[in-house]
């Protein structure tokens, strides 16, 4: 204060002789509850916004561009840095499309140990989206503790693929590694403390009075609405809508799995974020599934020397349900060393950058990054 | 659905007491993993065993981040390119996708991950910049290798490590004819060959005609066979022949050889050359235009080093007349390889599109009998003599003069250009090279043609795995119905009879206990007490060439000088010690017919640098 410019006194009279309305707010990436290098460029009222412009490309890479210039298989080392706290779904997508355009099959072990991933890397990204639900209310605790869950699972993770983050796991064809002996069973006892964990979660954030509160209400969306908008996965299942990729284009195992889909319905935070809670129980039961059927055999299906690999001229586009909803890859292939184009559709985008639009305004500022976390909106994902 | 009471979240305080589950490095022990610390299979900091990296670089091709560059370091030899990985840790992202490509398995990585300066980081100029950025710029070695972490073994290499059938005759079907045994490759089954080339080029210096292989591999890869085979003629005008017979020294250092089958190179070869219309394979042989001149060069003898001279004075334009003693032209290739591995049909298209570049073959002239050798002197500006090994050694036993007991050399030649060849109803061939393998095979075929078995033995003095016989050449003998017999030596052939009627009856062997002493002299060691007999009436003897160069005049054998191994000396580009005379192929080096090829090659150079410099008369 001392260092101010102006007296307390003389801020006081500006505000009250200030003859602006609105202001400009950049809600950027140094803005408390911002996920990652986005922003919005907020007009507020006071407190209340009444216009929002989504300012992407502070977090813009180039992916798509640089998978251009990087062999077919070089690219499965860039992209899951697409999405850091779900990962997988790029290299499963990728490699679904190439998998596509080439008629190359992957053998049913190779399908399961891809399943076992992605849902593991469902599980620690839902840990993290639900942490930051609580996290964004300032209730930090759950964060924490549930950080400690997730890195369980990147214990597995690194034993599995020889990384906690970046797995770099699967290939045209399967995956890079078998199960380590005593992997599965190492899985199993922490799918137990990961369950075991819940009743705490429950406590300490669904049935927390202030946030059920706070999450009740902010960015409704119906049915109709989150399928117009193009909504997918825990947002669009939230809005009362039955839309699982895992059942409605099944990939990897999933065809041979019985995947449960809870539907909360009401389209609201509050709606989100007790689906995510659902689902990620949901999860470690499908997980043991998988971990009780997974079959023997090759895991891999060979695809020759990495660097004369090429794909056939064509195009595919595929699909991988993430913890955020669709994410896809549209693949076209000339028939050379490298991709032609490889055209990425992040889950985030409809919320992030159309959906806002009609949510924000009339928000209270404190509520952006309550809504962002409910939406579980990823900017790495469309700003890529 | 959840029941809202404010004392819920008060649950969590029963973790107050608990003790962190997480802590920092290296006691991160979370009881997840077998090991404490990281994972054992973590992508850490590289470990690189340099007594296996052989420096092929394709942990530099495959890196996604471009942080591995290739440094001199590591072990010299064939086989290898004495250069090593280096990495820059900070552009590498540790995807491990260099060890999974490793061809020698000597790249893995450790579970260390910790990487920072020594020392407080103050970077206020350029030297301190450089000092950090080699801390982080390493070339590994195996200083972590107590610690290892990611490793690939072979089955989960990514490379290629099978190698595409090749379709070959039947044993039962090839040895009733002399058909060429091996089939070539179709289309889709060199693709695929061609794609396992990680295109490394260990081959390629130990090649002795330095061919540029991976460059022609990598064209037939593409489909572009006019280019694979433009390519190849820049270094070698036999393709046909190499693609068949060649002793592919560059498939013993193939680095995929390491953890599986080497590339076929030389089916490879014989694939584009075979598959490419004569018209474009003139056009891809010419190499551009060709600027007559008006010296002549004379070639005696048409084998791989007189033809590959010829060829390349051709194009240097030159006038080339190639002399030939045989019937028809291509040396020990028409004489002495059979006719299952090379068909003449393959040869003559070589060697027809070497003629027509405008050499000229006078064959059935034998240099210094139809024609004295000083008249060439006199008539040529140059001379490159390339005459080969066509006297077969002797093992100095009485009964040799005997009709009974063979040359191979003779009778392959006699086989190919016609000829009585001589058949009992049991044979003995001695000797473990290639030759020996040749003879006793088309033996084979003719016993079996006539009486409808084959009794053939092979007998040797080194042991199964130290034969100087190509591995595949054994194997095919073994199951055309020869049965070869390691580590015995011959002692004595045994005769009946005398007086004119004296025939061979059989060859007494002794165990062979060493064959080179601890110089590394020839000086084998027998077991006198362990003997084997074996029966024949016709024994073939297959242990050796010679040279016969008694074509040349006193004068020049007297300037000639030769080397201890009774090899003609030349220079680095085949000349002699005679200026104008230039000499090449099995009388220099060798055997083999790519060794040949390489020297015409060279010694076409040296022909053209002594005339450019006047010859005789400069």
């Amino acid at each position: 204060m001392s260092d101010s410019a102006y007296s307390f006194v003389e801020l006081q009279e500006i505000c009250r002789t200030d003859r602006y309305v609105q202001y400009e707010l950049f809600f950027g990436p140094n803005f408390p509850g911002m996920h990652g290098n986005f922003g919005y460029i907020l007009d507020v009222a006071g407190s209340t916004i009444v216009g929002v412009r989504p300012n992407p490309g502070l977090l813009h890479r180039g992916f798509e561009k640089l998978m251009e210039q990087k062999s077919w298989i070089q690219n499965i080392s860039l992209i899951p840095r697409i999405c850091v706290p779900d990962p997988d779904p790029n290299e499963a997508a990728y490699c679904q499309a190439i998998e596509k355009i080439m008629g190359l099959e992957v053998p049913p072990r190779g399908r399961y140990l891809r399943t076992i991933v992605l849902e593991m890397s469902r599980l620690s990204s839902y840990l993290m989206g639900m942490g930051a639900l609580g996290a964004m209310m300032g209730l930090y605790t759950g964060m924490y503790r549930m950080i400690n869950d997730r890195d369980l699972l990147m214990d597995l993770f690194e034993w599995l693929t020889g990384a906690r983050i970046y797995h770099i796991y699967m290939l045209p064809g399967g995956v890079r590694r078998d199960l380590p002996e005593g992997w599965s069973q190492r899985l199993s006892e922490v799918l137990d403390t990961l369950e075991g964990n819940l009743p705490e979660w429950d406590r300490l954030v669904f049935e927390n009075p202030v946030v059920v509160k706070r999450l009740t209400g902010i960015g409704p969306v119906t049915d109709a609405e989150a399928v117009s908008y193009g909504l997918t996965g825990p947002n669009l299942r939230a809005a009362g809508v039955r839309a699982d990729i895992r059942i409605d284009d099944p990939y990897a195992a999933y065809p041979e799995l019985e995947v449960e889909i809870p539907i909360t319905g009401g389209g609201d935070a509050l709606a989100r974020a007790v689906q995510i809670r659902l689902e990620y129980e949901a999860t470690i039961r499908l997980l043991r599934r998988v971990l009780r059927a997974i079959p023997g055999g090759a895991f891999r299906t060979p695809i020759g020397n990495p660097l004369k690999f090429t794909v056939p001229a064509g195009d595919a586009y595929a699909r991988v349900e993430s913890s955020k909803g669709e994410f896809g890859y549209h693949v076209v292939s000339d028939g050379g060393l490298k991709p032609y184009r490889v055209s990425v559709r992040g889950p985030s985008l409809p919320a992030g950058l159309a959906l806002c639009h009609k949510h924000l305004p009339g928000m209270l500022i404190d509520d952006v990054a309550i809504w962002m976390a409910s939406l579980a909106v990823c900017p790495p994902d469309f700003d890529r | 659905m959840f029941k809202k009471s404010v004392l819920s979240p008060f649950a969590t305080w029963k973790n107050f007491l608990r003790w962190p589950t997480t802590v920092r490095y290296p006691k991160e022990d979370i009881d997840t993993l077998p090991l404490p610390g990281a994972s054992p299979s973590y992508r850490g900091l590289h470990i690189n065993d340099h007594e296996l990296c052989i420096g092929c670089g394709t942990c530099e091709e495959i890196c996604t981040t471009t942080a591995i560059t290739m440094v001199e370091g590591g072990k010299t030899g064939e086989g290898r390119k004495a250069v090593v990985p280096r990495i820059d840790y900070g552009r590498c992202c540790y995807c491990g996708f260099c060890v999974d490509a490793c061809t020698s398995g000597s790249l893995s990585m450790s579970r260390d991950y910790i990487h920072t300066a020594d020392h407080p980081v103050n970077v206020m100029g350029e030297p301190e910049i450089r000092q950090i950025a080699g801390q982080f710029i390493i070339v590994p070695e195996m200083e972590r290798s107590g610690n290892p972490g990611h490793s690939t073994p072979d089955e989960l290499s990514w490379l290629d490590l099978e190698r595409e059938s090749m379709e070959q005759l039947p044993p039962e079907t090839r040895v009733e004819s002399f058909m060429e045994v091996v089939r070539g490759f179709s289309r889709e089954e060199a693709k695929r060959e061609a794609s396992r080339c990680v295109e490394c080029e260990v081959c390629v210096d130990s090649c002795p005609a330095q061919m540029e292989i991976p460059q022609y591999i990598r064209a037939i890869w593409d489909g572009d066979l006019h280019r694979a085979v433009e390519i190849i003629y820049h270094t070698n005008p036999l393709p046909g022949v190499c693609g068949r017979i060649c002793t592919h020294k560059c498939e013993s250092v193939c680095s995929i050889s390491l953890r599986g089958e080497p590339v076929a190179i030389r089916w490879l070869k014989r694939y584009a050359v075979d598959n490419l219309p004569d018209d474009e394979l003139r056009q891809a042989m010419l190499a551009g235009q060709i600027t007559r001149r008006k010296e002549k060069v004379a070639v005696v003898g048409s084998g791989p080093a007189g033809l590959s001279a010829a060829y390349y004075l051709a194009l240097a334009g030159f006038r080339v007349t190639v002399f030939e003693a045989l019937s028809k032209a291509g040396g020990m290739l028409r004489a002495g390889v059979p006719s299952y591995r090379l068909p003449d049909d393959s040869l003559d298209r070589d060697i027809e599109a070497i003629t027509s570049l405008g050499v000229e073959i006078r064959t059935g002239v034998r240099v210094g009998r139809d024609l004295e050798f000083k008249k060439l002197s006199q008539q040529y500006d140059a001379v490159f003599i390339s005459t080969g090994l066509h006297m077969g050694r002797r093992l100095r036993f009485e009964a040799e003069v005997l009709p009974g007991v063979q040359q191979a050399v003779d009778l392959l030649r006699q086989a190919r250009l016609g000829g009585d060849i001589p058949l009992a109803e049991k044979i003995v061939v001695i000797g473990g090279g290639n030759v020996a393998m040749d003879i006793a095979r088309t033996l084979a075929r003719l016993q079996r043609r006539r009486d409808g078995r084959v009794d053939i033995h092979a007998v040797c003095l080194e042991p199964r795995d130290a034969m100087l016989a190509d591995e595949e050449e054994v194997v095919e003998a073994g199951e055309e119905g020869i049965v070869v017999i390691n580590a015995y030596g011959p002692s004595e052939i045994r005769t009946s009879g005398g007086n004119g009627e004296a025939h061979v009856t059989g060859v007494e062997f002794t165990r062979c206990l060493s064959i080179f002493d601890e110089s590394g002299a020839f000086r084998p060691r027998f077991d006198e007490n362990d003997r084997v007999f074996l029966e024949a009436e016709l024994v073939v003897e297959a242990i050796g060439q010679a040279a016969d160069l008694g074509y040349l005049p006193e004068e020049i054998t007297r300037e000639l000088e030769m080397t201890e191994r009774r090899q003609v000396q030349v220079s680095e580009e085949g000349q002699t010690s005679v200026p104008w005379l230039f000499a090449g192929g099995d009388i220099v080096r060798g055997p083999d017919a790519i060794t040949g090829i390489a020297d015409g090659r060279r010694a076409a150079r040296g022909i053209e640098k002594y005339l450019d410099a006047g010859g005789r008369k400069g």
